[in-house]
């Protein structure tokens, strides 16, 4: 008896062997062929109950992964500008989404990539602190808790009507791997607190875009990832917004020239069309940015991205004391009784600007003149005149941020938290941005104080475009710039047929025309009066 | 009265190929100036750049021609007879005078001719060429010295003054040498022929 259920077994466990060894090479394909299987390493043949205590595995091998990530702004959110001297990073910058991260930490570092940065004392030297899962989670079963300091949930949580399920931290350590549109887009899809609300060229649409919405990432096509092009060396990426390549003159990446392949031109080169009649498009390298004509609209895939954010009317709660919400017909949320007015944007065409590459910003203790309003929060660099500068397209955002009146800059709020004086809590201004401010000087991003009278002014933020690049037959004709009010009308430091024109030569030049003309005229018909006089 | 060929089979070649290039020129150019738009922009560039240069490879034979054949001294101005033409397109046409000019082969162009195609070659043509061939090649000289002295938008300017200046110059070509003969399409003719009624011994 016992034979004959071996006689059935040994061929079943050997299909079954068979079946397992056609999925490892399905699996092996997907994880690009690496060498490494980190289900077999014994390291990760555990429960994790954290965060942290996967990492202290990864570094077990790989031991300077931690110490590379330190130096990265992905891990800092700090950038020295070397150009303007400010000191920039998510930590010190304010924008017009939700203000800024200072007071507001747990929230905000749900989307940093390490564990516990739910204060102003964050420990930047602690290894066991870098999140590696957040990037090289290959399940997408690897999620941050929105207000967990970086923590994933390690017990059924809920945050609104969201539950987030713990996560099996070791099923996700056993899986790791390259890192993915996924991955990246966990959160710079999310920028601003939700889908496709920061960029205007990133959203979620990204993770699996057709042909049209992004020409390099379509999945029926070349299938990037984010990393193709944002070359990873040391864990740090390239591509940076506080210090673009607004004009890449190197061209394409050649080994030992160029490591980094951020740039259109790292791999298009630097006459990148093909010669035609006119080489005007070649031509145009110099001043235009690739981005300028080959992204003609971003939000593109059919998520609308936030172009107004206005705070100052947020507060409108119901009977119970609950922030209202209004939703437009098409179901976006244009008012949150939280954060105040939104306006949403589909196909959104950019302004356009020239851009150097470096951005000022206008930081907390900054002078603001609230009387010019719009005030910028950023400040593009570059003219015409600028050989380093192209023109760039750029979503602009708008909206209203709260500023001291007094001192005249902008105050950052205190919005997230269990405490009092949280705005989300007691929906009061004066004291979210009192506690805001008073962190603010503790952690050293301002020296002012807040002179306890604020205001709101109107803002405009700056936000390069460059992805979603469209396919080149639908990138932009000549006559969207080359005409009378086309893209390009603000721009006026400089000459362009078929937009600029000297009036008075024309004038003056028509009116001769039409004066010899009539001259003629008049001549001929004299001519004829007295030929057929004498006739 | 006998006939003489005027214009010989090359010269009614380069002046009707170049009139139609002409043409060409005018109705593209003034689209990129954005006067107008009628094949789009980037053909209208495109036409404009194909006309252009067969255009300037016309000139070029046609100079050619002008220097080996010595016609060239068909254009040298002359201050004779000059008034006397002025005198009667303003008058003289209108009271029943005669023609004060009579043609030859060797001086086919009244005195007021010989001034206004010289015009046209030597300040016209030039203008549009040289500004022309610095709009189309900018991005070439914008970084050198003349690219510091010229700003791009002069170049323009002279391009389209040059413009103007050959429209009011065809206005009153066309005029003229569409209806002074005698009979008044005479010339016209002969522009096609090359035949035209000379008066004996000139």
């Amino acid at each position: 008896m016992s034979r004959r259920v071996f006689g059935i077994t040994w061929p079943l466990f050997g299909l079954v062997l068979c079946l397992g060894v056609a999925q490892a090479e399905v699996a092996d394909t997907e994880q690009k062929a690496s060498t490494a299987d980190h289900s077999k390493f014994e390291e990760l043949q555990q429960e994790f109950a954290t965060g942290p205590d996967v990492t202290r595995a990864c570094l077990k091998c790989h031991t300077e992964a931690a110490k590379q990530l330190h130096k990265t702004t992905h891990w800092t959110w700090e950038y020295n500008h070397e150009k303007t001297g400010q000191r920039l990073g998510k930590k010190y910058v304010v924008n017009s989404f939700c203000g800024s991260i200072t007071s507001n930490y747990p929230r905000c570092t749900s989307c940093h990539i390490g564990y516990g940065w739910k204060d102003g004392n964050f420990d930047f030297t602690s290894e066991e602190a870098v999140d590696c899962l957040a990037c090289h989670d290959t399940t997408g079963t690897y999620v941050k808790f929105p207000a967990g300091a970086g923590h994933p949930a390690y017990e059924e949580k809920k945050m609104g009507p969201q539950v987030f399920k713990p996560v099996d931290l070791k099923t996700v350590a056993q899986n790791v791997g390259k890192t993915s549109r996924q991955t990246c887009g966990a959160c710079h899809f999310d920028g601003g607190g939700g889908d496709a609300v920061k960029h205007g060229d990133m959203d979620r649409t990204l993770g699996k875009p057709s042909k049209a919405l992004d020409v390099h990432m379509a999945v029926e096509g070349l299938d990037y990832s984010c990393a193709t092009c944002h070359t990873f060396i040391n864990h740090n990426p390239a591509g940076s917004r506080y210090q673009t390549t607004a004009k890449d003159t190197t061209g394409v990446a050649v080994p030992g020239i160029k490591e980094t392949r951020a740039t259109c031109e790292s791999c298009h080169g630097l006459t990148p069309h093909p010669r035609q009649v006119n080489n005007k498009l070649n031509d145009h390298v110099d001043k235009i940015a690739c981005q300028t004509c080959h992204i003609p609209t971003f939000a593109r895939g059919g998520t609308a991205t936030k172009m107004w954010w206005d705070w100052s009317t947020a507060g409108q709660r119901d009977a119970e004391g609950k922030p209202i919400k209004k939703k437009n017909e098409k179901g976006e949320i244009v008012y949150d009784g939280m954060k105040g007015d939104f306006v949403w944007e589909e196909n959104v065409v950019p302004e356009y600007h020239w851009f150097d590459g470096t951005v000022r910003y206008s930081l907390v203790g900054d002078p603001i003149d609230a009387a010019a309003a719009p005030v910028e929060i950023n400040h593009l660099q570059g003219s015409y005149q600028d050989p380093n500068a192209r023109i760039w397209p750029f979503k602009v955002m708008g909206g209203k941020q709260p500023y001291d009146t007094v001192n005249n800059t902008f105050l950052v709020g205190h919005l997230f938290g269990q405490d009092d004086a949280a705005y989300w809590k007691s929906y009061d201004w004066d004291k979210a941005l009192r506690s805001a401010m008073a962190q603010a000087k503790a952690i050293g991003q301002t020296d002012i104080d807040y002179s306890g009278k604020f205001d709101f002014v109107e803002t405009r933020m700056y936000w390069p475009i460059t992805h979603m690049v469209a396919p080149k037959d639908q990138a932009l004709g000549c006559a969207e710039c080359h005409s009378k009010d086309g893209r390009l009308a603000n721009l006026t430091d400089f000459y362009m047929p078929g937009r600029d024109a000297n009036p008075w030569i024309d004038r003056i030049g028509w009116l001769l025309v039409l004066a010899t003309l009539a001259g003629v005229l008049v001549h001929g018909l004299m001519r004829l009066v007295v030929g057929r006089r004498k006739a | 009265m006998s006939q003489v060929m005027l214009f010989t089979g090359f010269e009614r070649f380069w002046h009707w190929s170049q009139a139609i290039l002409i043409f060409g020129l005018l109705t593209t150019g003034f689209e990129i100036h954005g006067t107008y738009s009628l094949f789009g922009f980037e053909q209208a560039l495109d036409y404009h750049l194909i006309l252009a240069w067969t255009l300037i490879g016309l000139w070029a034979f046609a100079i050619f021609w002008h220097i080996t054949t010595g016609e060239w001294r068909q254009y040298v101005p002359t201050g004779k007879g000059l008034m006397a033409m002025v005198g009667y397109y303003a008058y003289g046409i209108f009271s029943g005078e005669a023609k004060p000019y009579h043609k030859s082969r060797r001086a086919k162009h009244n005195p007021l001719q010989r001034l206004a195609y010289l015009g046209f070659k030597i300040a016209i043509a030039p203008a549009l060429w040289i500004s022309g061939l610095l709009l189309l090649f900018y991005t070439s000289w914008k970084d050198t010295a003349l690219g510091a002295a010229l700003p791009l938008e002069w170049v323009a300017w002279v391009h389209m003054g040059a413009v103007f200046a050959l429209l009011i110059f065809l206005v009153a070509h066309v005029y003229l040498a569409a209806t002074m003969g005698e009979p008044w399409y005479s010339l016209l003719k002969s522009m096609f022929t090359g035949y035209e009624e000379v008066k004996e011994g000139n």
